[in-house]
């Protein structure tokens, strides 16, 4: 069989329904495979945007998303899409034609080391350089990117080796002495995270993304309302437990409420799970929860002690140890520590000024409001910031953000992806009118599918966050961050491509436009929301200092 | 580790010390180039490296010399094991040998040939070559040792100097292996 369309098969056999990306002349025998496929090619126009799309659909559905592309500047275009999921531990593929074998190393056209550049953004990287190796690799791919702590696998194929005759075997096992991660908590630690959990008397959770990558959030909910024990959650927490839970107090960290980083901070006690305590989430590590014992679990051991002390490590996969530890545990009333914190909730709610202009805030609560059961991805800046506080996420895999990395232009090509694994829901990227830029071809790719999702630009014409630290910790020097662009039209350009276009300039015509757009289930909505321009981020947490010096506007 | 944290609580302080980490490796083209990755990208500072094939051919093991506090030997470790070719990884700065093979070219007049042999013989390295105006004197040990005969040899002027790196093995019943 050609290696071509072993490949395809192999891919087939894991159950791969969809790939995203963009062909070119070293993936051409793969491509030309696929043309007799199953499996359904999503055409993006950027390559970024292809991983990025195949990491949302990753992160919408649990399952590992594909991405192709060429060689040279097909991979390269790549890279950014594979760092963004490296930082969130999201499980992808990508396969990248390379130069036939003969050439590599001779700065033949469209070659580029993509195996050399990606070495620190991938979980692992493969380059086949014999026709045998092919299927084994392919098979350890799909091991390894979802397993352990998740992340992205790249598999970079010489077109000569795609085009040579293979038998095929698809390997059923993988053998990979150097990989074995841990899924079971050591007993005693568990024990001694038991022991602390009853012994404290101001129990505060912090949950993180690892719990929706674990699919722990029942054990969540359980060991929450077991103890009792207060949940906040990680920007890529959010969604493992319910916002409208009453334990839940919701995003913590540099733009959560106050009442979470309150809680955080005077706790007694903190059980960490599946979270790598970014600097986003501890501000001032010195002064982060001085009074608490820390239990981090954890399915990745160097996050263990990387960057907060720990009293009790747990190095496992959440929901198997979550399971051991509810056997140990039973519900204790701390009724003092939870009329301190429902005091901050009443005392400190999130809240923006409604003065009849059109606040960015209130166009997400009204998302959420309409179509509550929506995903919603978001861009990265003040988007990102409103929409993790306002959209109050229902359930795991609901809420889409690149944390990590931070990467303006993710929203819309994981929008993409997420409608792709679930077309029937509605799916809206939150974004900025700077973000959104940076991906916008990708409306033709909507058009091009009948991928219906909603863009809704939170249109400052500014580069918002850095704008706000700007008027903050700047003198209002605004360097640079004006996007005012008398002429742009963002309704006009998605109508251009085939798209619907919406403006909205005053508050009463959110509902009326959201239903509208909602109704739309063949091209993508872009509504072009025209908000207050000099709206911040608050309540916020300056670069460097202790979650407790929380400031509001 | 358990070796780590001991030293640890015997110094009861953070501050740099020196470690030998051993690891074993798959043998594949790419895995150096992984680990020398990794150190730079965590900003790691490597002292020494070698790598070799072990008794299987599939195998290679790499001992590597880091200076650093705990937390950061620890962290390089763990990163370490992160990797997928990295089959497992040991911590072997103590109750180990370790050697390091030497290759240092003198410059030698017919006044001081005599006493720089003399030194390399107290030092039991071996004169590997010899020319007119310097001699080649080949010498293994430990870092001390080396060290030391490296500050001898200077007053005789050193033209040039090649070191293997460390390399390790804990003595007794411990051993690395899979």
């Amino acid at each position: 069989m050609r290696a071509a369309n072993a490949i395809v098969k192999a891919f087939e056999e894991e159950g791969v329904k969809h790939i995203f990306g963009i062909p070119g002349g070293a993936i051409i025998e793969v491509y030309d495979a696929l043309y007799d496929s199953t499996i359904t090619h999503i055409l993006t126009r950027h390559e970024q945007a292809a991983v990025h799309a195949a990491d949302g659909y990753a992160r919408a559905s649990g399952k590992v998303g594909v991405a192709f592309a060429t060689s040279g500047p097909g991979a390269t275009n790549t890279v950014t899409g594979i760092a963004t999921a490296y930082m969130d531990s999201s499980p992808i593929v990508v396969m990248t034609g390379q130069v036939p074998r003969s050439l590599i190393g001779n700065d033949a056209f469209q070659e580029a080391d993509i195996t050399g550049i990606t070495m620190p953004v991938t979980k692992h990287n493969y380059i086949v350089t014999d026709p045998t190796e092919l299927l084994p690799t392919i098979k350890e791919a799909f091991y390894i990117a979802p397993t352990g702590r998740p992340g992205p696998v790249l598999i970079d194929l010489p077109k000569d080796i795609t085009a040579a005759e293979i038998e095929y075997n698809y390997p059923s096992r993988v053998s990979l002495p150097g990989y074995k991660p841990k899924r079971k908590g050591h007993p005693k630690q568990i024990r001694r995270a038991a022991e602390l959990i009853m012994e404290a008397e101001r129990p505060v959770i912090l949950a993180g993304g690892g719990i929706i990558l674990s699919n722990a959030s029942a054990e969540l909910v359980k060991l929450a309302e077991t103890i009792p024990a207060f949940v906040v959650t990680t920007l890529m927490g959010k969604g493992t437990f319910p916002e409208n839970h009453p334990l839940c107090l919701g995003f913590v960290g540099m733009h959560g409420s106050k009442y979470a980083n309150y809680a955080l901070t005077e706790c007694d006690l903190v059980i960490a799970i599946g979270t790598r305590f970014s600097d986003r989430t501890t501000g001032n590590v010195d002064s982060f929860a001085p009074y608490a014992k820390i239990i981090h679990i954890d399915i990745d051991p160097a996050e263990i002690g990387k960057n907060v002390r720990v009293d009790v490590p747990i190095v496992g996969d959440a929901k198997e140890v979550l399971k051991e530890i509810l056997k140990l545990i039973n519900y204790k009333k701390r009724k003092e520590w939870e009329e301190k914190v429902n005091n901050w909730r009443r005392k400190y709610p999130l809240r923006y000024q409604n003065d009849g202009k059109l606040k960015p805030q209130y166009v997400i609560e009204k998302i959420f409001e309409i179509e509550p059961e929506s995903i919603v991805t978001t861009e990265v800046g003040q988007n990102q910031m409103w929409a993790a506080q306002y959209f109050k996420t229902k359930y795991p895999r609901q809420f889409i953000s690149s944390g990590g990395l931070g990467t303006m232009g993710f929203g819309f090509p994981a929008a993409i992806g997420a409608q792709t694994a679930f077309p029937e829901k509605n799916v809206v990227d939150i974004a900025g009118d700077g973000s959104f830029l940076m991906n916008i071809q990708e409306l033709a790719t909507c058009v091009d599918f009948n991928i219906p999702v909603k863009i809704a630009i939170m249109n400052n014409q500014f580069l918002g966050m850095v704008r706000q630290w700007q008027e903050l910790f700047y003198k209002e020097r605004y360097s640079a961050t004006c996007l005012r662009c008398k002429e742009l039209r963002f309704d006009k350009i998605a109508e251009g491509f085939g798209g619907v276009g919406m403006v909205v300039e005053r508050p009463t015509e959110v509902e009326e436009t959201l239903r509208e757009a909602f109704e739309i289930r063949d091209v993508p909505v872009v509504i072009d929301f025209r908000v207050e321009r000099l709206e911040n981020v608050f309540p916020m947490v300056p670069a460097g200092a202790g979650l407790n010096q929380i400031i509001d506007g | 580790m358990a070796n780590m944290a001991n030293k640890a609580k015997a110094n009861n302080s953070n501050s740099n010390s020196r470690y030998t980490i051993s690891v074993l490796v798959a043998n594949k083209p790419g895995v150096l180039a992984r680990v020398a990755s990794l150190f730079r990208r965590r900003n790691f500072n490597i002292e020494s490296l070698t790598v070799g094939t072990t008794d299987r051919d599939d195998i290679s093991r790499m001992t590597i010399v880091v200076n650093g506090d705990l937390r950061v030997v620890e962290q390089v470790m763990k990163q370490l094991n992160k990797l997928i070719d990295v089959i497992k990884v040991s911590d072997v700065t103590e109750k180990s040998v370790e050697r390091e093979l030497v290759l240092v070219k003198v410059k030698a007049t017919s006044e001081t040939r005599g006493e720089i042999v003399e030194l390399a013989n107290i030092f039991r390295g071996r004169v590997v070559d010899v020319s007119k105006d310097s001699v080649i004197i080949e010498i293994t040990g430990d870092e001390d040792k080396i060290k030391a005969f490296i500050n001898l040899m200077r007053q005789f002027g050193i033209r040039e100097l090649a070191r293997t790196g460390m390399v390790a093995m804990q003595r007794g019943e411990k051993v690395v292996s899979v």
